[in-house]
């Protein structure tokens, strides 16, 4: 069964949907999505890096990552420059300096493409195993961080005040989305990953009385993005990764219109 | 470090002496000297910027002083009211889940709190729908679910009409010997602070640069707060 690459697709899909979902409310509540964009851009020069050290994509990808996210934190506490600023200068000075080191290495191929909108259909065995393995280990931390950064999302000096280290706990956090970046950019790439962290949750938070139900809705929204995306990519011949996100625009849309006559009716 | 965990005498929650707190070449405050006692409610006033905040924010921790010392009671066990709550409306966040917010309880210990603030009987509703006033009682449950020896409560009858005021601040005296907890309760209400009997620490919004300007005062009769001018 593993032997069809639709089947890998869609399990590595899957994979991915059930971290992005719940990871991804947390993006939409803290307002993080250009930060996961800055780790999205600069994860080119991971890929350069990994290239060029010859190890694993994945690895690279998170190492630099990391490294960005932990360069973040530390220029936001300086606190000389404002938020999107900081973002800005590590987002696109990590994609130019990744590309202008690439140029420097002729006999190194990179396919850009594949790179900026993923290539889920080419996913691999061990692929699969990273996802999955590293997908449990994300969710099992984003577990046991839960109530603190919760807490810290509604009010930081509430968690402070209840001895919850918040700061620690952000620090955390955005290793965490280092981790589910680098995994996810095989898949939807570089220019879209953000999507799939944004795109389930907007979709969940009409269905969702409480945060962990919409940690739930979205992985389930994000599962049939993909299974939708898939399925379409397949059928029409179109490309795999952007698939996957208009599927999820369709399903948040349509999710919309159905409400709005709902309440329309109710009325 | 400022901070010291020794209280000498036995029955202070809080022994504030002499702090400041400066950004930049600015003193937000400076010359702040403050006592809680155990189960007694102190007033802390003052103008808007004369540094309410700041000087709460010192005391719970949040912010470092730059000069003067806090000490707190071992292991004290603070309850902290903020200003204002804003809940993204991204995020679903209910009543009884905002009572979770930071610990675990059960039910009954969270219906026991919410009844102590009068909030029993409005269910479960998601938290962006409540009004000013149910808000800052959710925070008060909120607080004092904790069982906290101190209770920090910043502005709590702001955006609350008159009379609601007035109820406000009866419901915090009445937690306040129900639990027998220490409560430092900001306010810039004058008239409701003159009209009690308890201890008021007035914060003066100037002179805090000039050396040995008598700065704000702490007293031990509220009637007689606030002597000091820079």
């Amino acid at each position: 069964m593993l032997d069809d690459f639709l089947v890998r697709a869609l399990l590595a899909g899957v994979g991915l949907a059930l971290v992005t979902g719940p990871a991804g409310c947390f993006v939409v509540w803290r307002h993080l999505a250009y930060f996961g964009e800055t780790i999205a851009h600069s994860a080119l020069l991971g890929v350069v890096l990994s290239l060029v050290l010859r190890i694993d994509l994945v690895i690279g990808i998170f190492a630099s990552a990391c490294a960005v996210t932990l360069l973040m934190f530390y220029l936001r506490r300086r606190g000389t420059l404002p938020a999107d600023t900081v973002l800005g200068l590590l987002a696109h000075g990590g994609l130019a300096v990744g590309l202008v080191t690439l140029a420097f290495f002729p006999n190194i191929r990179v396919d850009l493409t594949a790179l900026l909108f993923g290539d889920i259909l080419a996913v691999s065995r061990t692929d699969l195993a990273v996802i999955w393995g590293g997908g449990a280990l994300v969710l099992v931390v984003l577990g046991r961080i839960w109530r603190p950064l919760l807490a810290a999302t509604v009010n930081v000096d509430l968690a402070t005040v209840a001895g919850m280290h918040p700061e620690r706990t952000r620090l955390i956090f955005g290793l965490l989305m280092a981790a589910v970046i680098a995994v996810a950019i095989k898949i939807v790439g570089i220019l879209l990953i953000v999507a799939l962290l944004v795109i389930p949750p907007a979709t969940a938070r009409r269905f969702a009385s409480s945060p962990e139900q919409m940690a739930v809705a979205a992985a389930l929204a994000g599962v049939i993005a993909i299974a939708g995306g898939l399925f379409a990519s397949a059928r029409l011949d179109t490309p795999s990764g952007p698939s996957i996100v208009v599927a999820a625009l369709l399903l948040f849309t349509v999710t919309r219109l159905r409400l709005l006559r709902g309440s329309r009716t109710a009325r | 470090m400022h901070d010291r965990i020794i209280v000498i005498e036995s029955n202070l929650l809080v022994n504030v002496r002499d702090i400041g707190v400066r950004r930049g070449e600015r003193w937000l405050i400076r010359h702040v000297d403050l006592r809680v006692p155990g189960g007694e409610l102190v007033y802390l006033i003052g103008a808007n910027g004369a540094g309410k905040s700041t000087c709460a924010k010192a005391i719970l921790g949040l912010i470092d002083v730059d000069e003067g010392t806090i000490e707190r009671a071992p292991g004290l066990a603070v309850g902290y009211v903020p200003q204002r709550l804003t809940v993204s409306h991204t995020l679903p966040l209910t009543l009884r889940r905002l009572m979770k917010l930071t610990g675990r309880y059960p039910a009954r210990d969270i219906d026991a709190a919410l009844t102590a603030v009068g909030l029993e009987r409005l269910g479960d509703p998601p938290v962006t729908s409540l009004s000013g006033g149910e808000m800052q009682r959710l925070l008060i449950a909120r607080a004092l679910i904790h069982r906290p020896d101190l209770m920090v409560l910043d502005e709590p009858a702001q955006g609350v009409d008159l009379a609601g005021a007035g109820v406000l601040h009866d419901l915090i005296d009445g937690i306040r010997r129900d639990l027998g907890c220490g409560v430092l309760l900001i306010s810039h209400d004058l008239q409701m602070v003159m009209d009690s009997d308890n201890d008021v620490v007035v914060l003066l919004p100037h002179e805090h640069d000039a050396p040995h300007s008598a700065g704000p005062s702490a007293t031990a009769d509220g009637r007689d707060a606030g002597t000091a001018a820079g």
